[in-house]
């Protein structure tokens, strides 16, 4: 093992951790606003993958029906709800109506471009827009009626969620796994280590996106809201935030990180209708690693993962997954010793 | 009253058990779902196509999900065998399912007829026959042909599981006896997003030759990642790799390598001496009319050798035996046993009393990629 070595693994160590690092901290942002132990994070990951490459094939990708049909659902759910609240028809078909428009739109949109072939850089801005748009429509079918059950009912619910999102995934792109054109060509060479493109806009990617989001809480009014809610949710409800509009737009935001996370990791991998979950675990072992509740510490933990993978699998490849994922004990007994145990219910 | 109702009963009961006696009925359990779908969903395509009846024998097949879950294998070959009374236990695809299912097949005195390369404990398959070709088989055409190249050392390459584990252990085998040694070990798994670091390792040992032991589309990676290395041997890949997702995903980067095959998805490109060739033409022009052009796969093909090897066996057992009876599924394994040299898309089967695995060394042809397509080599 030399210093190039070393550089080679550093280097494919980063680009992966920066991806967990997204993913932790898509879980951590959905846990603290709704409780909910997001496991299906993993799946908009691959979701965001197969679908830019099923654009890229001329085709209509089958996650635009099934965003249509989840849209539909949830509408039925909303003009129902509404209705038992106000007894107002034209009031419950105005709900239902602003549930179904912009998946409706998204769709269309999609629909109308697929078999345009649109350069890549369009076909992954609608693969974007098509997997965002499931995220509140996820949180409203599944979720939003549990909202303030415990922790341990959402985590079934997630369990679930799963299992369906990753059934359909195999219905809609078939057991075989694709890899997406790369977005940059690019190589660098710096000394004995070659850095591809593709590394370097993951990198800046996820860098950008962390920016982004720290943005976005700090300093805008709507972050600050979700904030609330995620300190005290009744609380922040009797201030006028709307619990469910949160859950939404948290959910709104972690398909987004999947779905871009997905885009990222792409063309360095063939991706199949599974590959999501356990990229999402590794994940989610970074927002472990973070408490469930710290961004940075979630972030850092995430490049530490990546790391631990990238040596690991050098020295002792059969073992891989074993040394990532033991890790998380040590990590479990650290956490409980050291932080002072608060369960909020 | 209560007597005709256990008249009426009795009838029905009769009239049940008079159908199933009629039928011959085949219990396929695959995995429709789940990792092995990509292996499961093609054999389900095949059996589409199957007749309705052999010998004059009405067809009864029952196919179930067992979605890669080795519970829910054997959770279909008991209801195969209770609820089913079937004569066949079939699957299933993935071989962590099959084995637990042989213990069901064995206790049932069924016999199951494996869509994979079920390895069991000496005494244990007396009831299961294997379609696809053992790993060993395969090695010998490997090994021929690296031996041919003038290879001296070997990296290794492969799944964590068993498939990945059985290679290594006849491939050592078989390479041992010509004189070339395996010098550096490395595993992954299909879902991995980078085999970086197990690349690095393998290229700065620096063999002759790599092995590549993955299946279907998580074939290409791994060989994508070696040749970014800068890796410039020669690079092998396994059956389980030989299908057209190799080049779809790996594109320029899997030209030049060698993929040793069973015969059935090359057959146009047979050579005429080889036996399997009319056989395997005849698989590939009715898949690709039911499928498309382009739709072949070896999967498919143990669909279609499973029911060739049926339509020889079974009329070989009704000269004993009626389907339903447990004479009957006596006399399938002892046709199974006793039929002697089968011509199968596959290659050629020659099961024996002790060999139920039954191909000949005649069976593995080792392809290359070139400009995106297969070539005999």
């Amino acid at each position: 093992m030399d210093l190039s070595i070393v550089g080679i693994l550093l280097l494919d160590g980063i680009t992966n951790g920066a991806v967990y690092a997204l993913l932790g901290l898509a879980t951590v942002l959905v846990f603290t606003v709704t409780r909910v132990i997001f496991i299906p994070q993993g799946e908009f990951v691959a979701y965001g993958a197969l679908t830019l490459a099923i654009f890229q094939t001329g085709k209509v990708p089958g996650t635009v029906w099934l965003l249509l049909l989840m849209a539909l659902l949830a509408a039925v759910m909303d003009v129902r709800l509404t209705w038992q609240h106000t007894r107002n028809v034209p009031k419950a078909l105005k709900a239902g109506a602003l549930t179904l428009l912009l998946p409706a739109v998204v769709a269309a949109l999609s629909i109308w471009a697929a078999p345009r072939q649109f350069p890549l850089l369009v076909q992954a801005l609608l693969t974007v827009g098509v997997v965002t748009a499931f995220g509140p429509l996820v949180y409203r079918v599944a979720y939003q009626s549990l909202a303030d059950a415990s922790s341990l009912t959402l985590l079934i619910v997630s369990v679930g969620v799963h299992f369906a999102m990753t059934g359909l995934g195999l219905l809609f792109f078939g057991a075989e796994g694709f890899r997406n054109p790369s977005f940059w060509d690019a190589r660098f060479n710096l000394g004995p280590v070659a850095v591809t493109g593709q590394a370097v806009i993951i990198v800046g990617v996820s860098l950008a996106l962390i920016g982004l989001l720290w943005q976005f809480f700090e300093h805008t009014l709507y972050g600050k809201a979700l904030r609330a809610t995620a300190v005290n949710r009744l609380g922040a409800r009797l201030m006028g935030i709307s619990s469910h509009a949160a859950g939404q737009s948290t959910f709104a935001m972690a398909a987004l990180i999947g779905a871009l996370s997905g885009l990222l990791i792409g063309p360095t991998t063939t991706v199949f209708y599974d590959s999501g979950f356990l990229i999402g675990l590794k994940g989610f072992v970074a927002a472990v690693i973070g408490g469930l509740h710290s961004y940075p510490v979630a972030a850092v933990g995430a490049l530490f993962v990546g790391l631990v993978e990238a040596f690991g699998s050098f020295w002792a490849s059969a073992f891989k997954e074993v040394i990532v994922f033991t890790l998380i004990l040590p990590i479990l007994v650290w956490r409980s010793m050291a932080g002072g145990h608060s369960e909020e219910h | 009253m209560t007597f005709t109702k256990t008249l009426i009963t009795a009838a029905a009961a009769l009239v049940v058990s008079g159908t199933a006696l009629a039928d011959l009925t085949i219990g396929v359990s695959l995995s429709l779902t789940g990792p092995a779908s990509g292996l499961g969903i093609p054999i389900g395509n095949q059996i589409k196509l199957w007749p309705t009846s052999i010998a004059g024998e009405k067809l009864k097949v029952i196919v179930l999900d067992d979605a890669t879950d080795p519970t829910n294998g054997v959770k279909n070959a008991k209801r195969f065998v209770t609820d089913d009374k079937v004569d066949i236990i079939m699957g299933s695809v993935a071989t962590p399912v099959a084995i637990p299912m042989a213990a069901v097949a064995a206790e049932a005195e069924t016999v199951q007829l494996a869509f994979s390369p079920v390895v069991l404990a000496p005494g244990k398959d007396n009831w299961t026959f294997r379609l696809p070709q053992s790993n060993s088989v395969m090695a010998h055409a490997m090994v021929g042909l690296m031996k041919k190249q003038g290879i001296k050392t070997v990296g290794f390459l492969g799944y964590t599981d068993a498939y990945g584990e059985s290679w290594l252990k006849d491939f050592t085998a078989e390479a041992e006896k010509n004189g070339i040694k395996v010098i550096a070990t490395e595993r992954f798994a299909r879902s991995d997003t980078s085999v970086t670091a197990q690349a690095l390792k393998l290229t700065s040992a620096n063999p002759d030759a790599m092995l590549i032991v993955a299946s279907g589309s998580g074939a290409a990676m791994p060989h994508m990642a070696i040749v970014d290395r800068g890796y410039k041997g020669k690079i092998y890949q396994t059956h389980a790799a030989a299908s057209r997702d190799l080049m779809r995903v790996g594109g320029k980067a899997v030209e030049g390598a060698y993929v040793v095959s069973g015969p059935a998805v090359i057959a146009e490109q047979l050579p005429d001496s080889h036996p399997s060739k009319k056989v395997a033409v005849e698989f590939v022009s009715q898949y690709e009319k039911a499928y498309g052009a382009g739709s072949r796969n070896q999967f498919a093909g143990h669909g279609y050798d499973a029911m060739l090897v049926m339509e020889k066996a079974v009329p070989m057992a009704l000269k004993k035996a009626k389907p339903g009876t447990k004479e009957f599924r006596a006399a399938l394994r002892d046709a199974f046993e006793s039929m002697s040299r089968t011509v199968v898309a596959h290659g050629v089967l020659n099961w024996t009393k002790d060999d139920h695995w039954g191909f000949t060394n005649e069976t593995g042809v080792m392809l290359k990629v070139v400009n995106g397509d297969w070539k005999v080599e």
